[in-house]
């Protein structure tokens, strides 16, 4: 039986860049200006790192592979640093491996980095998959896009409790509507407009019912975290945030393979974290977790995501999305920081962006948008599509 | 005595209104104002001769795998590849035996009726017990061209074998003809045709009952035998004559389905027959002509059997089958005549790895996915370790076939962003009866009438084009059921 890395890495510095439309700086600029700001939160030198791992998806229109961009950008002294990609868990991903190494023992500080350049591929949306999904299913996969992946959830979300298409779309626009809230109050978030329900579902449809306020934007950006043992971070002086959990669970293909599953939830969020709840000893979730970053690439993924996290039951995330529990003054607080719904999604950058929201929130460094004694925090990533995905779950605490 | 054993016709979902083309068009060509009545089916952006041939061929065997079949011989006049045989690629589709003998017919709209000889033949002579003819077009014609307004595509099957028949074939005649009417040379998209007025007259009012006549003549038989004749010719005037030049009376000419379909080319006679032998008594005689550099005589005698056999989709239910095609534009850009913004979306296409499409050729083109022995989930693509989590056997597979079976829609939804010809890109998940799912395509349907459960049919469709490299690419779409088939 595996023990798990609960209190074993402790998170020593971090940084995040604004997201956006980042026209004037390339991805190697960006990585620049995440690095720096975690460094010098670490308060250590560059040449204490000794291995990092860079998170990036589109290598196509972005860094291109290999680690190589990473240690050329910040002049790393010739370390292993390692390229990681797992869809949209890429940065989540990265930031394991880091932590993996510092548990391990095999390193004393490591770096995790993740970064994307959404804005230089072109594209409104993600770039089209059909690359990204191997050669056979180029051949009989639908040229789908990701709303229209998520949007299949929707339908069938609907269909299972009988919600009507009016009630479930104003369910879903609350979401975003609450995330802009949040993002209003962030520097750092690349929309930071207050949008209402009605203005959500007003907006034109980009895969029905999943209209353009239910969907993420494209955004540029990197965010990089900085581990180490906990007797080295407070050896250093620091408060260090432990890393409670870290989980990965990628399908087995039963979803899309079998009709066992029933399309309103996602398995891998599921089993991914049943799995980091045991490792950080957390039975409740619902009473014990203080602040939650998912992955709301849509409105109505945040929505099964409340349910797969066993914070609503399910079936019923409606209710406590009209109760409040996921506000910033609810029970639970969910983007306190915009969410990808106000920050983009740049891929690699995603889930270290989300351990930063959590990591400052549990520092009380969170400014307007902090929340009073946060205990533990949960971040959440999810690559792909419901029916085909790959999922990660991170909790963290004092 | 070699006959029909099974048939079935198909016509694409698309009517366009031929007053649409005249009001876009005949500020260039002003004659076209005269052949503006009606309507004519025109293939979706995922539709062309290769997917009508199937989709016909599917009818015909009411979705099932013939397996019994040991001849393919497919015709058209706009088949996708020059080199590549399409045949073998409607072969893979229908999941005929590796076997089974493919021949490609092509080079006139007689391709269709020259089809069936050689099937027959092959038939006649012992080489297959049942041999497979399909035949479709979709044309592609200039923009503010008369053919632009007489053209419409389909596609039609005929399963011919020995025993059981329901029309047998009693005799046949041939002659071909350097009749230079309409042309298409081997590198263009687009044909010419010579003067109206002698591509009529020279052509089909002469060529026609010449043939018809030889026949009539060289079997010492009358017109008054039959009790259907059937012929193509878009113009009506002209169409009308050739009946009378040959003494044959007005209602026993087949409709040449001008007004509702417009002129398939090859497949065209037997779309005509398919139609006449839904409604046809034993004993009935049937003449069927097959015209263009030159013309092919085929005479049917309808047996007792034919009251036995059925379509899947009548020839009545494919007609009533329709949503209108407009604006004019849709129906010049689904033939990729005019350059459209596709955006960034469609304009990305990777190399197709064609070593990949070999391999998988029975996934891809058969939807042939696997079934696993031991716990008997049927799963698609086929797999080396079952899927199902308490099983996990492995390399216990056999092959499972998908194309027969019926589905249902498990979720859906319309798709702006996606690139699609034809928007909005429509696609979901679907169940299969007896298990398996699949995320697919779904076409020939609106957004607006999905729902969940909702069951759905099968069909090989086209995937995408890519022109820089000229690769073709077909895989299987769901098509909504959405009302009752005849």
């Amino acid at each position: 039986m595996a023990t798990g890395i609960k209190d074993k890495v402790a998170i020593i510095g971090m940084g995040c860049t604004r997201f956006g439309e980042r026209w004037t700086d390339g991805a190697e600029d960006l990585m620049v200006e995440a690095f720096v700001e975690a460094l010098q939160d670490a308060g250590i030198e560059k040449k204490e790192i000794d291995a990092a791992w860079l998170g990036t998806c589109f290598d196509e229109v972005n860094v291109g592979k290999s680690a190589i961009p990473l240690a050329q950008a910040l002049k790393l002294p010739s370390i292993p640093v390692t390229r990681v990609e797992n869809f949209c868990a890429t940065g989540t991903e990265a930031f394991r491996g880091a932590c993996y190494a510092v548990a391990s023992g095999a390193c004393r500080i490591a770096l995790a980095l993740g970064v994307e350049k959404l804005k230089d591929t072109g594209y409104g949306g993600l770039p089209g998959f059909d690359t990204a999904m191997g050669t056979l299913n180029r051949f009989i996969l639908p040229n789908f896009t990701a709303p229209g992946g998520f949007a299949l959830m929707a339908t069938r979300y609907f269909a299972k409790y009988g919600i009507s298409p009016e009630e479930g779309k104003m369910a879903l626009a609350k979401i975003s509507s609450k995330s802009h809230r949040c993002g209003a109050l962030n520097p750092k978030a690349h929309l930071r407009k207050e949008v209402s329900p009605e203005q959500v579902l007003k907006a034109p449809i980009i895969a029905w019912p999943l209209g353009l306020f239910d969907c993420c934007g494209v955004s540029d950006g990197a965010a990089a975290a900085i581990v180490t043992t906990p007797d080295v971070a407070r050896g250093l002086g620091k408060t260090p945030v432990m890393v409670k959990a870290l989980q990965i669970a990628a399908t087995s293909g039963e979803e899309m393979l079998t009709t066992r599953w029933d399309g309103t939830y996602l398995k891998t969020t599921t089993e991914a974290a049943k799995r980091a709840y045991a490792e950080a000893g957390i039975t409740r979730p619902r009473e014990e977790l203080s602040v939650l970053e998912v992955h709301d690439c849509f409105s109505i993924t945040e929505l099964v995501t409340y349910e797969d996290l066993q914070i609503s039951e399910r079936g019923r995330a409606i209710r406590d999305i009209n109760e409040g529990f996921f506000e910033l003054d609810g029970k639970i607080p969910c983007q306190s920081d915009g969410g990808l719904k106000c920050f983009g999604h740049p891929i690699g950058a995603s889930g270290i962006r989300m351990i930063y929201e959590v990591y400052n929130q549990l520092l009380h460094r969170a400014g307007p948008r902090q929340i009073p004694d946060p205990r533990l925090g949960l971040t959440h990533n999810l690559g792909g599509i419901p029916s085909f995905s790959v999922c990660s779950v991170g909790i963290f605490g004092l | 005595m070699v006959g029909i054993l099974a048939y079935g016709a198909y016509l694409p979902r698309y009517r366009l209104e031929r007053k649409t083309v005249a009001k876009a068009m005949a500020w260039i060509n002003p004659a076209v104002w005269g052949l503006a009545g009606g309507e004519k089916t025109v293939a979706g952006a995922d539709e062309d001769a290769i997917t009508l041939a199937v989709a016909a061929a599917r009818n015909a065997c009411r979705f099932q795998r013939d397996a019994a079949c040991e001849a393919l011989f497919a015709a058209s006049t706009t088949f996708p590849y020059a080199e590549r045989q399409n045949a073998a690629m409607i072969r893979e589709a229908l999941s005929l035996p590796e076997e089974a003998a493919a021949v490609d017919v092509t080079g006139s709209t007689r391709a269709g009726t020259a089809a069936i000889l050689a099937a027959a033949a092959q038939v006649a002579g012992g080489a297959s017990k049942r041999a497979m003819v399909v035949v479709a077009d979709a044309r592609r014609t200039k923009m503010g061209s008369t053919e632009e307004l007489l053209f419409g595509d389909g596609g039609a099957a005929l399963v011919l074998g020995s025993e059981g028949v329901l029309a047998e074939l009693v005799g046949t005649f041939s002659m071909s003809a350097d009749f230079p009417g309409p042309l298409r040379e081997n590198e263009k998209r687009l044909g010419r045709s010579w003067e109206e007025r002698w591509v009529r007259d020279e052509g089909y009012v002469s060529l026609i009952p010449k043939a018809i006549h030889g026949y009539l003549s060289r079997e010492k038989i009358t017109a008054d035998l039959f009790s259907a004749l059937i012929y193509p010719c878009p113009y009506p005037r002209e169409h009308g004559l050739i009946a009378t030049k040959l003494g044959f009376s007005a209602d026993k000419v087949a409709d040449p389905m001008a007004a509702l379909v417009g002129d398939t080319g090859a497949p065209h006679p037997l779309l005509m027959l398919c139609h006449v032998l839904e409604s046809a008594s034993p004993g009935d005689h049937i003449l069927v002509v097959g015209y263009g550099s030159g013309v092919d005589v085929l005479h049917f005698r309808v047996t007792e059997a034919a009251a036995s056999f059925k379509p899947a989709w009548s020839f009545d239910a494919l007609l009533a089958r329709k949503a209108p095609l407009t604006p004019y534009e849709k129906a010049a850009a689904f033939r990729e005549l005019v350059p459209v913004e596709t955006g960034l979306r469609g304009e990305f296409q990777a190399e197709t790895p064609l070593s990949v499409q070999w391999r998988y050729r029975r996934a891809i083109l058969g939807l042939e996915g696997s079934r696993c022995r031991r716990c008997g989930t049927p799963q698609f693509p086929p797999q080396r370790i079952c899927a199902m989590g308490e099983c996990q056997a492995v390399d216990e597979m056999e092959p499972y076939l998908f194309s027969d079976k019926p589905a249902r829609i498990f979720s859906y939804t319309g798709d702006n962003l996606a690139f699609c010809l034809d928007p909005p890109q429509i696609y979901g998940i679907v169940d299969f009866d007896g298990g398996g799912r699949m995320m697919l395509d779904f076409t020939d349907c609106d957004l607006e009438s999905l729902s969940v459960n909702q069951p759905v049919e099968l069909h090989l469709r086209r995937k995408y084009h890519d022109g820089q490299r000229g690769v073709h690419t077909y895989f299987w779409k769901a098509v909504p059921i959405v009302s009752a088939q005849a």
